[in-house]
C-alpha cells in the first residue's frame, strides 16, 4: 500500500458513491413529480418541515414508506456518507503504511465528522 | 409555480452553475444560491442547505478525476480538515441563528471577494523546495508532475495556513459554499504550496468539509429534499460536463466574464439583504 494506490482507491470509492446517491435521488424525484407535479410551490418563508425529513430514524422510517421526499433524503444522507467513508479509508490506508501520525490525523477528523452527524441528527 | 416547473427551472439554472463552476474554479454554490434567491424567491436558507448538498456531490465526484492526475496531497489535506471541519460546525450553528438578511449580506461580501480573486489569476511568488520545521516534522513536502518530471515542493507558515482554514470553514458552514477561493489562499498565499496541488487538494477537503455541517443543516431543516433534488443533480451534470470540456475552452476570458457576473450578483444580494426583500 503507497499513497498513490491509497489515493485511486479513495477516488473510485467517492465516485461510486456518489453516482449511486444521484440515482436514489433520481428515483425518488421521478417518484416525487409524478405524485405532486401540479401542486404550487412557494419556498419564500422558511419552514422547518416534518421530523421525518429532518433526523436519521424519521428518514429511513419514510424511505421505507416509499414516500419519495424520504427516498430523495436517503440520497443526500448516502450523499454526505460518501467524504465520511474517504476519511475512514485513509485512516485504514495510513494504518496499513504503519504511518502512525497520519492514522492520528484521520481518526480526529472522522471524530470531528462523527460527533457533528451524531449529535444533530 | 407547480412543482413540475420549479423542479425544471431549477435544474436547469443549477446545470448552468455547476458547469461555469467547474469551468472557472470557483464552484457552483456561489451561483446557485443567488439563482435560487433573487431568481426564484427561495429562502436563503433552503438555497445554503441545496447548495451545501450539491458542493459535495461534485467534490467527491470529481475526486477520482484529479487523484489520476497526481496534484493533490493526502497529508496536507487531511491535517488540515481538522480546522475545516471545526470551522464548518461553527459556521452551521451559526447560519440557524443569524436572520436571512444578514447572511445575504455576509454572502455578498463573500462573493464579492471571489470576484476579485478571479480576476487576479493564479500568482507566481516565492516557491521554496525545503519545508519549514513544523510543515517537515508534518511530512508536507511533496513532489507534483511537471512537463512529465517531477518538481519537488516545501511547505510554511502551517499554523497562519491552519488558521485560515478555519475561517474557510467557517464560511462553508454558514453560507453553503464550498469555500474553495479561501481554501486556494489559504494554501497557495499562506503556505506556500503550488498553485496545482493547493487546488486539487482543495477540491478533496471541499466535500469532507461539507459533511461536517450537513447533519446540522439537516436537522435544521435546510435540507429540504424538493429544493435540493433538482439542484444536486443539476450541478453534479453540470460540473461533470465542464470538467470534461475544461481542457479546450478560453479559461482566462471565461473567468473574466464569470467575475463581472458574480459581481453583479454580489451587489443584488447585499442591496436586497439590506432592504430585506432576501
Amino acid at each position: 500500500m503507497n499513497d498513490r494506490r491509497l489515493e485511486n482507491i479513495i477516488g473510485r470509492l467517492l465516485q461510486t458513491g456518489v453516482l449511486l446517491a444521484a440515482a436514489i435521488v433520481l428515483a425518488g424525484g421521478a417518484f416525487y413529480l409524478i405524485q405532486h407535479h401540479s401542486d404550487r410551490t412557494d419556498y419564500r418563508a422558511f419552514v422547518p418541515g416534518s421530523q421525518d425529513l429532518r433526523t436519521l430514524r424519521g428518514i429511513v422510517r419514510s424511505a421505507a414508506h416509499f414516500h419519495s421526499e424520504g427516498l430523495i433524503q436517503i440520497g443526500l444522507l448516502l450523499l454526505i456518507a460518501t467524504p465520511v467513508a474517504r476519511v475512514a479509508m485513509a485512516m485504514v490506508g495510513f494504518a496499513l503504511e504503519r504511518d502512525r501520525l497520519y492514522t492520528v490525523v484521520s481518526l480526529i477528523v472522522l471524530l470531528i465528522l462523527a460527533f457533528s452527524l451524531v449529535r444533530a441528527t | 409555480m407547480t412543482a413540475w416547473d420549479f423542479t425544471a427551472v431549477v435544474w436547469i439554472l443549477s446545470f448552468a452553475a455547476g458547469f461555469l463552476g467547474a469551468l472557472t474554479g470557483l464552484g457552483g454554490g456561489v451561483i446557485v444560491i443567488p439563482a435560487l434567491t433573487l431568481a426564484l424567491g427561495v429562502n436563503m436558507k433552503y438555497a445554503i442547505g441545496a447548495s451545501l448538498v450539491s458542493v459535495i456531490a461534485t467534490s467527491s465526484g470529481a475526486a477520482a478525476a484529479y487523484v489520476r492526475e497526481g496534484f493533490s496531497n493526502i497529508r496536507i489535506g487531511m491535517f488540515l480538515e481538522i480546522a475545516t471541519t471545526l470551522g464548518a460546525i461553527l459556521g452551521a450553528v451559526l447560519a440557524g441563528r443569524i436572520g436571512t438578511h444578514a447572511l445575504a449580506i455576509i454572502f455578498g461580501l463573500v462573493l464579492i471577494q471571489a470576484a476579485i480573486q478571479s480576476f487576479k489569476g493564479a500568482p507566481g511568488g516565492e516557491r521554496p523546495v525545503e519545508s519549514d520545521a513544523l510543515a517537515s516534522r508534518l511530512r508536507f513536502g511533496g513532489a507534483y508532475p511537471v512537463d512529465g518530471n517531477s518538481q519537488e515542493y516545501g511547505v510554511r507558515n502551517v499554523p497562519a495556513g491552519f488558521g485560515l482554514m478555519f475561517g474557510a470553514g467557517t464560511l462553508s458552514g454558514l453560507l453553503g459554499i464550498g469555500s474553495g477561493a479561501v481554501k486556494v489562499i489559504a494554501m497557495d498565499r499562506a503556505m506556500h504550496i503550488p498553485f496545482k496541488v493547493s487546488t486539487t487538494t482543495s477540491n478533496f477537503m471541499i466535500g469532507v468539509t461539507a459533511a461536517a455541517s450537513a447533519g446540522i443543516y439537516l436537522s435544521r431543516g435546510f435540507i429540504d429534499p424538493r429544493v435540493a433534488m433538482p439542484v444536486m443533480l443539476g450541478v453534479l451534470a453540470g460540473a461533470l460536463l465542464g470538467a470534461k470540456v475544461l481542457v479546450h475552452a478560453p479559461v482566462r476570458t471565461l473567468r473574466a466574464v464569470f467575475a463581472i457576473v458574480i459581481l453583479a450578483l454580489a451587489i443584488e444580494m447585499i442591496v436586497n439583504g439590506i432592504t430585506g426583500r432576501v
